[in-house]
C-alpha cells in the first residue's frame, strides 16, 4: 500500500513526554550529539550536502550550502538563529514540532553549530506561542543539565548555548533580516542584501538562520545517513517535508509527506476529503503569501521543480482548503486585511501597495468596480512582486494575482452582470 | 582598482568593481531617479524610485543599493521600469499633501522632480491622505506630516550626525509616521533647532519657520527704520539660490539686493564678529589669570547652546558669556545705533540673514530684550528664505553690480568672515589672543590644523611661553564626545570652539537645500579665499571696533559691554517621559 505520511522526523511526536529528556534519550535521542565530535565539520557539511535537504521555511535554499558559507567566514563569533517565529497563516507544523519533540530540534542545532563553528545559538520563537516557550525553557535547562549545551559538550571542548528570543508580534520578523534587527533590539525592519545574513548577520557577524523544521530534520539525516534520507522523494526533491492541513477537510493536521504525494493526496488520503460531500472551490498553498489554485491543478505533486515549472512556490508548506460555499473575493480581502496590517511600512510599493489592494478589493465585492480598477489592481500587484524591499512585499500579491488568473471570472462579476460577461471578454 | 565590463541600455562599458548600478549609470550619463538616496547617508532603498531591469533577475532590483557584477546587461528605462517607477510615484503622490502650488518647496521639491522627470500627469489611485496637524510649536522649524514620504533622511542626520535622536520612525504598514517620542511636539522634546533635518528632506515635510511676510510689512512700513545684517556664511551661499557655482562668494551683490529690497541700512554681522573675539578673547585671559572655569566653550552657534542647555546644564559655566555675534548685533543697534541716529529703538527694526534656523530662536529669547520690552533682533531669514525673498522682488541676483555695506557696521575683517567655517572662530581668536598676550605681531595667519571637515580638530599655541592647546568640534556628536571628556576630567584642551552644524555654519540648517558635504567644501573654501582678499585679518585691528570701545563701550568685558554683549543660560534640560 502506498504510504502518503512517514515519520523520518515525527516518529516521536505523541509518543514522549516533550518534558522529559530523558524520554527523548530513551529512544536514541542525542546519541548523535556524543558521535559527532569524532567526525570533522567538513564531513558533516557533505552529509547535509548528500541530503539534499532544503529550507523548509520557505525559500528552499540548499542547507548544506549555507552551513558551508558560515563555516568558512573567519569572522567571529558566529551566529545560529532558529526561526521560530511561524506567522505565516495556515502554518503551524514548526509549533507541533516545538510543543512535541524540542530536544530533536535542540540537538539539530548543536549538530549545525558544531559543523558551522558556532558557539551561540538563539531560537527566534513567534510572541504566541506560549506552550511551546515553555517547553522549550524546560528543554533547553534539561540539556544543560545533562551536559548537550553549554561549556564543552560532552567532553568535546566543543561549547554551544542557546537563547530563546521573542517577538512582539509582527509578522515580518519572520523575514531573516527583521528577526535579525529585532534580536539587535531594533524595530523589526528588513535590511539590504546583499551582504546577507551569512556574512553580516547579528551585529553583523556571520549567522546561520535555518527554520523550526529544516534544524530537526538533520539528527536524521546525521543519525541514519544521507542515503536513506534520498529514498524518499522525488528525483528533484528528497526527503520529507511537514504539511499544515487545514480549512475544509475533515481530518485537519500536521502530516509528514514523503515529497512527490500530489495536493489531491493530501486532501483526500490524509485529510479524508471535504466535509458534507462539498465541492473544492479553492485550495491555497504555503500559506497567505502563496498561490491559489483551482480544483483542477490539485493532481500537482509537492515537489520543488513541479512547482516551479507551474510558477508557483511551496512556501512553508500550508495546505488551506476553501469549499464551494466561499467566496473567493471574501478570502482575498481576509488575506489583504492582514497584509495591510502587517508590513512594516519600510518601502514604498508594499506601505502604500496593501492599502490601495484592498480598497479596490472593496469595490469588487460591493460590486461597484471598473474596468480601470482592474487594471490599476494588477499594476499594483505586479509592481509590488517586482519592487518590494523584501519577501512580505514580493510575496503579498500572489494570491490575488494567481486568483486573477484561474478565478478572474469572479473578478468579472465585481464589475459587470453576469450576462454582461460574455460580451465583454 | 578592478575594472568589469556591464550593459547599460544597450551600451558596453567597463566601470570599477564594487560600485553601484546607480553610480555606474551615472557615469555613463544616465540619471537614474532617486528619491531616499542622500549620498552622504547610508543606502536606505525604501523607496524603490530607482528600481532597474538587470537580464536574469526575477524582480526589478534598487539600483542604489545593488552592485554591478561582470556582465550584467542592465536596462534603465525598459517598459517594466518605465510603469514601475511611475505606480510607485504615484502611490507616493496618492498619500501625499500634493499642493505645491502652495509648497514652500515648490521649484526645490525632489519628489516633484522625480514626478515630473517620470511623466506622471495623471494619479489612477485613489487619494489615501489623512490630514495630521501640522507642528508649529518652534519658532524654528515646522513639521507637516501630511508631506512626509518616510525616507528616513531626517531620522539619519538627527541620529547619526548630530546625535539628538528625537524623531524616529513610528508604527508600520501605512500607519508609519516620523514623529518625536510619542508623538509629542518639538517644542516638548529636546530637539535643539538646528534644522539639519530640513536641510535633507527631500519635501517639505520639515521646513523653517518662514518669516518673509514679516520683514516685507517692515519694509513697507514708513515709521520703521529696517535695518539688516548678514552673517559671514550667507555669502559664499546666497549665489547657489540663483544657479551659481557653489562656493561663489557674492558679498557685493547681496548688499546690492537687499538694498533693491528696501532695507534702510545694510549691515555686516562680521562687525559684531570680530567684537566677539575682543570680548570672547579677553574673557579667555581673565579666566586665564583668574583661574576661571576651563576649559572655555564658544558661544556663537545657538543650536549649540540649545544643546549644551538641554543635553548638559552641568556644564554650562564652561560657556562664554559672549552673546553670538547676531544678538551683539541686535543689542548694538538697540542701544548705541539709537542713540547715534536718534532713531527711537521702538522704530528700528533689525532682520538678521542667517544660515540657520536655531537663530530664530534665539532671537525670541526673553533675555535678548537689551530694554527689556523689544526684541534686539525682530526677524530672522535664513538663505533659503532670503533667496525666496529676492525671487518675489524679481531680483536678478546675477546682474547686480557690487555694493559695499553701511558705516558703522559695515568694516569687517578676515578674522570675522571666517566665522563662517567650522575652525573659524578658534583661528580668529588665536589671532588675537596671541598679540595680545605676546604683544608680538603673527608671522603665520593660518591655523590650518584647525581648518576642514574633521569632526574634531586639535592645535597647540605657544602664548609667551605657555602652551596652550585648543579643540574644534562640529556637529552635535562630536560635542557631545568633547562634552563627555570634560566630564571624564580627562580634557586638555584651555579653549574649545563648538558649532552645531557639520562644517560650521556655511553647513547650518539655513542653508540652500541640496548641501552636501562636498558643498560645504566649496563653500568652506571660498570662506577662507574671502578671509585672504580682506585687507585687515586680525579682530583687534578693526578701526570701527576700535572706535566704538572709545566712543561708547569704553574696555571689553567692561561694565557697558557686560551689560550689552554677555547674556547668561539655565538648564533647559527635558524629561524622558512625561
Amino acid at each position: 500500500m502506498k504510504k502518503y505520511s512517514l515519520d523520518l522526523i515525527t516518529g516521536n511526536c505523541g509518543k514522549i513526554d516533550p518534558y522529559s529528556i530523558d524520554s527523548y534519550i530513551e529512544t536514541g535521542g542525542y546519541d548523535t550529539v556524543r558521535n559527532i565530535f569524532a567526525q570533522d565539520c567538513e564531513n558533516i557539511i557533505n552529509e547535509i550536502k548528500k541530503s539534499d535537504l532544503r529550507g523548509r521555511g520557505g525559500a528552499g535554499f540548499p542547507t548544506g550550502t549555507k552551513i558551508e558559507f558560515v563555516y568558512k567566514s573567519d569572522i567571529t563569533p558566529k551566529f545560529l538563529v532558529c526561526n521560530a517565529d511561524e506567522g505565516e497563516p495556515g502554518n503551524f507544523k514548526d509549533r507541533f514540532l516545538l510543543e512535541n519533540d524540542p530536544h530533536q530540534l535542540i540537538e539539530g542545532m548543536i549538530i549545525a553549530s558544531y559543523a558551522a563553528g558556532i558557539s551561540k545559538g538563539f531560537i527566534y520563537i513567534r510572541g504566541e506561542y506560549n506552550k511551546a516557550i515553555g517547553i522549550l525553557e524546560k528543554a533547553i535547562e534539561q540539556a544543560r543539565q545533562k551536559g548537550f549545551l553549554g561549556k564543552n559538550i560532552c567532553g568535546s571542548g566543543f561549547d554551544f548555548d542557546i537563547e530563546i528570543y521573542s517577538g512582539a508580534g509582527a509578522y515580518v520578523c519572520g523575514e531573516e533580516f527583521a528577526l535579525i534587527e529585532s534580536i539587535e533590539g531594533k524595530a523589526g525592519r528588513p535590511r539590504n542584501k546583499p551582504p546577507y545574513p551569512v556574512s553580516a548577520g547579528i551585529f553583523n557577524k556571520p549567522t546561520l538562520i535555518n527554520n523550526v523544521e529544516t534544524l530537526s530534520t538533520i539528527p536524521f539525516i546525521i543519525r541514519e545517513g544521507a542515503e536513506k534520507y534520498t529514498s524518499v522523494g522525488t528525483p528533484t526533491s528528497k526527503g520529507t517535508r511537514l504539511v499544515s492541513l487545514s480549512g475544509n477537510v475533515n481530518r485537519r493536521g500536521v502530516f509528514e509527506v514523503p515529497f512527490g504525494i500530489s495536493i489531491r493526496e493530501i486532501i483526500f488520503n490524509l485529510g479524508k476529503g471535504i466535509p458534507h460531500g462539498r465541492r473544492i472551490k479553492m485550495v491555497q498553498l504555503g500559506g497567505a503569501s502563496g498561490p491559489c489554485i483551482p480544483p483542477e491543478m490539485i493532481d500537482l505533486r509537492l515537489d520543488y521543480k513541479e512547482f516551479e515549472n507551474n510558477g508557483l512556490s511551496m512556501g512553508a508548506g500550508a495546505v488551506i482548503v476553501i469549499d464551494d460555499r466561499h467566496d473567493i473575493l471574501d478570502i482575498l480581502r481576509n488575506i489583504m486585511v492582514f497584509f495591510r496590517h502587517e508590513s512594516c511600512g519600510k518601502c514604498t510599493p508594499c506601505r502604500e501597495g496593501n492599502r490601495h489592494i484592498l480598497n479596490i478589493l472593496d469595490r469588487f465585492i460591493a460590486k461597484t468596480a471598473t474596468e480601470k480598477d482592474l487594471s490599476t489592481l494588477e499594476s499594483i500587484l505586479n509592481v509590488m512582486t517586482d519592487t518590494s524591499f523584501c519577501g512580505l512585499g514580493q510575496a503579498a500579491p500572489t494570491a490575488i494575482l494567481t486568483a486573477l488568473k484561474y478565478f478572474r471570472y469572479e473578478f468579472l462579476l465585481g464589475i459587470y452582470k453576469e450576462y454582461e460577461i460574455k460580451n465583454a471578454v | 582598482m578592478n575594472t568589469i565590463e556591464i550593459t547599460i541600455n544597450n551600451k558596453k562599458i567597463s566601470v570599477p568593481e564594487g560600485i553601484t548600478i546607480l553610480e555606474a549609470a551615472k557615469s555613463a550619463g544616465l540619471e537614474i531617479p532617486t528619491l531616499c538616496y542622500h549620498i552622504d547617508q547610508s543606502v536606505k532603498a525604501n523607496c524603490r524610485v530607482c528600481i532597474v531591469e538587470v537580464e536574469g533577475m526575477k524582480t526589478l532590483p534598487s539600483s542604489c543599493s545593488t552592485a554591478v557584477r561582470p556582465g550584467m546587461v542592465i536596462h534603465t528605462n525598459s517598459a517594466k521600469v518605465l510603469e514601475a517607477r511611475r505606480v510607485i510615484i504615484e502611490m507616493i503622490l496618492a498619500n501625499h499633501d500634493a499642493d505645491c502650488l502652495k509648497c514652500h518647496r515648490n521649484l526645490s521639491c525632489e519628489l516633484q522632480k522625480i514626478a515630473n522627470q517620470a511623466g506622471v500627469r495623471t494619479n489612477r489611485f485613489e487619494n489615501v491622505l489623512e490630514i495630521k496637524e501640522i507642528d508649529n510649536s518652534t519658532p524654528s522649524i515646522v513639521r507637516n506630516p501630511n508631506k512626509c514620504i518616510k525616507c528616513g533622511r531626517c531620522v539619519e542626520m538627527c541620529r547619526d550626525v548630530q546625535g539628538i535622536n528625537i524623531i524616529e520612525k513610528i508604527g508600520r504598514s501605512s500607519e508609519i509616521e516620523i514623529i518625536p517620542a510619542y508623538g509629542r511636539y518639538l517644542s516638548d522634546v529636546a530637539c535643539v533647532s538646528c534644522g539639519q533635518c530640513s536641510t535633507v528632506c527631500p519635501v517639505a515635510a520639515i521646513y523653517e519657520k518662514e518669516d518673509i511676510d514679516m520683514v516685507w510689512d517692515a519694509i513697507n512700513d514708513p515709521g520703521k527704520h529696517v535695518i539688516v545684517q548678514t552673517a559671514p556664511a550667507v555669502r559664499v551661499s546666497i549665489g547657489e539660490e540663483f544657479g551659481m557655482e557653489p562656493g561663489s562668494i557674492v558679498t557685493g551683490k547681496l548688499v546690492a539686493a537687499l538694498r533693491r529690497l528696501g532695507f534702510d541700512r545694510v549691515f555686516d554681522t562680521n562687525f559684531t564678529a570680530d567684537l566677539t573675539i575682543i570680548e570672547e578673547g579677553n574673557e579667555l585671559l581673565h579666566r586665564l589669570e583668574t583661574g576661571g572655569v576651563l576649559p572655555m566653550l564658544t558661544s556663537c552657534s545657538p543650536g549649540w547652546i540649545n544643546f549644551i542647555e538641554q543635553y548638559y546644564p552641568e556644564l554650562l559655566p564652561h560657556v562664554s558669556t559672549c552673546k553670538s555675534p547676531q544678538q551683539m548685533f541686535g543689542a548694538l543697534a538697540k542701544s548705541y545705533y539709537s542713540e547715534k541716529t536718534g532713531i527711537p529703538v521702538r522704530n528700528i527694526f533689525v532682520v538678521s540673514i542667517m544660515p540657520c534656523t536655531a537663530k530664530k530662536y534665539e532671537a525670541k529669547r526673553p533675555e535678548m530684550r537689551t530694554d527689556g520690552i523689544h526684541p534686539d533682533v525682530d526677524a530672522v531669514l535664513t538663505t533659503r528664505e532670503l533667496g525666496r525673498m529676492l525671487k518675489q522682488a524679481g531680483i536678478d541676483f546675477n546682474i547686480l553690480e557690487e555694493e559695499q555695506y553701511d558705516d558703522p557696521f559695515g568694516i569687517t575683517t578676515g578674522a570675522a568672515v571666517i566665522f563662517g567655517a567650522s575652525g573659524g572662530v578658534m583661528e580668529a581668536a588665536l589671532r588675537t589672543v596671541y598679540e595680545v598676550v605676546t604683544g608680538k605681531t603673527l608671522d603665520k595667519l593660518d591655523f590650518h590644523d584647525v581648518r576642514g571637515m574633521e569632526g574634531i580638530k586639535e592645535a597647540e599655541v605657544d602664548l609667551a611661553g605657555t602652551k596652550v592647546k585648543v579643540a574644534v568640534a562640529h556637529s552635535l556628536s562630536n560635542a557631545r564626545k568633547i562634552m563627555e571628556l570634560i566630564k571624564s576630567g580627562k580634557c586638555e584642551y584651555t579653549f574649545i570652539e563648538v558649532m552645531c552644524c557639520p562644517g560650521g555654519c556655511i553647513g547650518g540648517g539655513g542653508q540652500p537645500y541640496h548641501t552636501t558635504n562636498e558643498l560645504r567644501r566649496k563653500r568652506i573654501e571660498a570662506i577662507y579665499e574671502a578671509d585672504r582678499d580682506i585687507p585687515i585679518r586680525k579682530s583687534h585691528e578693526n578701526p570701527a571696533v576700535k572706535a566704538l570701545y572709545d566712543e561708547y563701550l569704553e574696555k571689553p568685558i567692561g561694565e557697558k559691554s557686560h551689560h550689552l554683549l554677555h547674556t547668561y543660560y539655565i538648564s533647559r534640560k527635558k524629561r524622558a517621559c512625561s
